[in-house]
């Protein structure tokens, strides 16, 4: 404590208002996310065993290396530590099926962030959820590949290796609802339980770091769009709380149409957006070729995503009804 | 506060760690007069005052030093007694020289007043005249003078004056403890206001983190049908005029309106205070009540300060400065305005000094935005600030006004919350005044 002068000898900082800052950061809810995959990562090992480790970390490194050897040659600044390359490595890898090539892996992290983000100038200026584009990648390059499935860990008698949604569409088996629940079925690294999404997934709800809005208008669309058809022919079509639980749907549900960068802005936009991926999403499930279809969609309306944005613009306050 | 509090509020805003036990509960304290003190002939927004004194005056205390000029104008009094020991410019707390009168005070103050009005029969205009005289400026920040508020046109029709006791800002319980300690001179001004504008009800919104405040005010209207206690929820920018209407009311000031196109006046607490002191005890605006607070500073206190006192002479009476102070703001952290020095005086307006720390200031480092809508959330007035403030950015003006950049009240809730801390409300700032020149040349063409 000294004696206060008119001129202080120590620097005070000028700033214009506001002075205080909230606790957020792009660091602190990056790493929420990365937090938040941690139930997913222990399913992945549960049901499909400690390779699935080695999946997840080629893919983090080649996607933060690749990240940082963009930088480096564009003398840009380095951006690692903000944790973004980390999700979307741990996100690519989450979304590919047990045992899948290491080899492969890295070569859709580095399409991942090469192509689905950096490209774009990095951080905050893609159009697309890059991990995505890093498995429509290896989709494309490797359909057999990347849709071989394996059987999990403590399968119970008569489950397979084919995913629920395949064992449906092309076989009309069902699977049941509390195996789905667990995650103890076939399908990619993160996707198969639904406990391990929703506790990840309702943390980042209720810490903020997603908003409600995406979650829920796509939770509430997947009732009503799969609800119609399911109550058309029960027998042709699977019932919403199926849909819901089976394939990609609650993981790219939380994880993947909630990435900030390539989600709108506004919450008229928002509701618009989620029920956006679920009619597309139907569209494919229902009548496509593919039995699943959640990366497509997402990807789909990441495209409209600007769109979405200029035409749901909220009506300022005290304007005219 | 539970998470289902029945109070009354608005859509957005955000709740900052508030700070306010600092002060809370520390009555007000009387700082004795400082050796000079600096007098800008403009504390207000409108007309600079003349002055009416030169080098070498003897003045009283409550004496009138400079006169309004114009109708958008008001009156500077000497704080203290002393002698004028120069006019000159000075810097005020924006960091802008300003014509100044500078008053070397005397120990004792002799006071002169102007004689005391009763409130049950003062008419409106005589509260008009005297509110003028007194030289009262809002106490939220803008510094309109009082008496203008007072006065609507004729085709305006005003039903309601909402006192403000939200003090939404952080750190600051200058209000709170107006509150607690002259409720009745609240109350009685407050009606007083009301008998300007021949309003029949009135209100005061407190934010519901204020119990005590609550309790007693709650009582000082017993027995006043006409005026109603409405606990609003604890939020930033509760205070803020549109959104104490909303809540309180329930209507919408349109963008670019006033209160009053909706029928509503909004006066601050420290404003209800000066009305009181001006009419019943005849006492111009020669003093400021404010909170001084904050990590850095020794002693948080709230003050009543002759108004003129150098900020050195407060922080000092406060026990002094921590070194490691990163900012020192005249006002509340979320509206208020940096210092480099702390050679600037106390103004009317004035309703806090404070001294953060790091901890305090919490500033992660600004990366590029991620879209992640929280701004467009939490903006009150549902613009898009990430939008906006881009425009502002790249110098498109056109966009910028049409998503209607002017209608910001620059609160700085947007930036407050960006996770990737981009400066937003102060991109918009500018980018407002930038839209504003071009409005203005618009007509001139």
């Amino acid at each position: 404590m000294t004696t206060v002068t008119a001129n202080p000898s120590y620097k005070l900082r000028l700033a214009s208002s506001p002075h205080v800052h909230s606790r957020w950061s792009t660091k602190r809810a990056m790493w929420m996310v990365v937090i938040a995959l941690v139930p997913c990562m222990i399913s992945a090992v549960i049901f499909y065993g400690f390779y699935q480790l080695l999946i997840m970390a080629v893919s983090v490194i080649f996607a933060v290396a690749t990240e940082a050897a963009v930088k480096y040659f564009r003398k840009r600044e380095l951006s690692i530590g903000d944790g973004s390359a980390v999700i979307t490595g741990l996100l690519l890898a989450l979304i590919l099926p047990p045992n899948f090539s290491l080899f492969f892996t890295a070569l859709g992290a580095v399409v991942a962030i090469g192509l689905g983000k950096e490209i774009f100038g990095g951080l905050g200026y893609n159009i697309f959820n890059p991990a995505l584009v890093g498995r429509a990648f290896l989709q494309a390059a490797f359909p057999v590949q990347i849709t071989t499935w394996s059987v999990p860990n403590f399968a119970v008698e008569g489950v397979t290796s084919a995913t629920p949604l395949a064992a449906f569409k092309f076989d009309k088996i069902g699977t049941a609802v509390s195996s789905m629940l667990y995650g103890n079925i076939g399908g990619s690294l993160g996707e198969t339980s639904a406990i391990a999404i929703l506790i990840g997934g309702l943390f980042l709800v209720f810490a903020g770091v997603v908003n409600y809005r995406i979650p829920l208008s796509m939770i509430l669309s997947m009732i009503v769009f799969g609800g119609v058809f399911w109550l058309i022919d029960g027998t042709a079509f699977p019932s919403p709380l199926f849909q819901i639980a089976a394939g990609g749907f609650l993981f790219g549900t939380f994880f993947m149409a909630t990435d900030w960068v390539s989600s709108p802005v506004t919450p008229n936009g928002m509701w618009i957006y989620g029920a956006g991926i679920v009619l597309v999403l139907v569209m494919i499930r229902l009548f496509g070729g593919l039995p699943e279809g959640v990366m497509y969609a997402i990807l789909f309306m990441n495209g409209f995503v600007p769109l979405i944005n200029k035409y749901t613009q909220p009506k300022i306050f005290g304007e005219a009804k | 506060m539970s998470l289902f509090s029945k109070a009354k509020t608005f859509r957005g805003g955000v709740h900052p760690s508030e700070f306010k036990e600092l002060t809370e509960k520390v009555a007000f304290e009387v700082m004795p007069n400082p050796k000079l003190v600096i007098l800008p002939l403009k504390q207000h927004i409108g007309k600079d005052a003349k002055t009416l004194v030169k080098k070498g005056d003897e003045v009283k205390a409550g004496q009138v030093i400079a006169e309004p000029d114009g109708f958008i104008s008001a009156p500077v009094h000497s704080p203290v007694s002393g002698k004028v020991l120069k006019i000159t410019k000075e810097k005020n707390v924006s960091g802008f020289p300003a014509d100044a009168i500078i008053i070397q005070s005397a120990e004792e103050n002799e006071l002169e007043l102007m004689p005391s009005l009763d409130p049950e029969t003062v008419t409106p205009e005589e509260i008009r005249e005297r509110v003028r005289l007194a030289g009262l400026v809002g106490q939220g920040g803008a510094a309109f003078p009082t008496f203008v508020k007072l006065t609507p046109p004729k085709d305006k029709v005003v039903d309601t004056v909402i006192l403000n006791g939200c003090e939404c800002e952080p750190y600051l319980t200058r209000d709170d403890r107006y509150m607690i300690e002259r409720p009745d001179d609240v109350v009685s001004g407050l009606k007083i206001i009301m008998k300007a504008l021949g309003v029949k009800r009135g209100s005061i919104g407190i934010e519901n983190n204020k119990p005590e405040a609550i309790e007693i005010m709650n009582r000082a209207v017993a027995n006043i049908p006409e005026i109603s206690v409405d606990v609003v929820q604890t939020k930033y920018p509760q205070g803020a005029e549109k959104m104490l209407i909303k809540a309180v009311t329930g209507r919408e000031v349109p963008p670019g309106k006033l209160p009053m196109d909706v029928g509503c006046v909004i006066q601050n607490i420290g404003t209800a205070i000066a009305i009181f002191d001006a009419i019943v005890k005849g006492e111009p605006v020669i003093t400021a009540a404010m909170t001084v607070s904050g990590l850095g500073i020794k002693e948080p206190k709230n003050l009543i300060v002759r108004i003129g006192t150098p900020l050195v002479d407060i922080l000092e009476y406060c026990g002094g400065v921590k070194e490691e102070a990163k900012k020192v703001i005249v006002g509340g952290p979320m509206m208020g305005v940096a210092q480099f020095d702390f050679e600037a005086p106390v103004m009317k307006a004035t309703s806090g000094i404070l001294v953060l720390l790091d901890e305090e200031i919490n500033e992660p480092v600004e990366t590029p935005c991620l879209r992640c809508g929280m701004c467009v959330d939490v903006c009150p007035l549902n613009l898009m600030p990430t939008k906006l403030a881009r425009y502002a950015q790249l110098g498109k003006l056109d966009e910028a006004e049409q998503l209607g950049i002017t209608v910001c009240m620059e609160c700085g809730t947007c930036a407050y919350t960006c996770p990737a801390n981009i400066p937003l409300v102060q991109w918009i700032r500018l980018g407002k005044q930038n839209v504003l020149r071009l409005q203005r040349e618009r007509q001139s063409a």
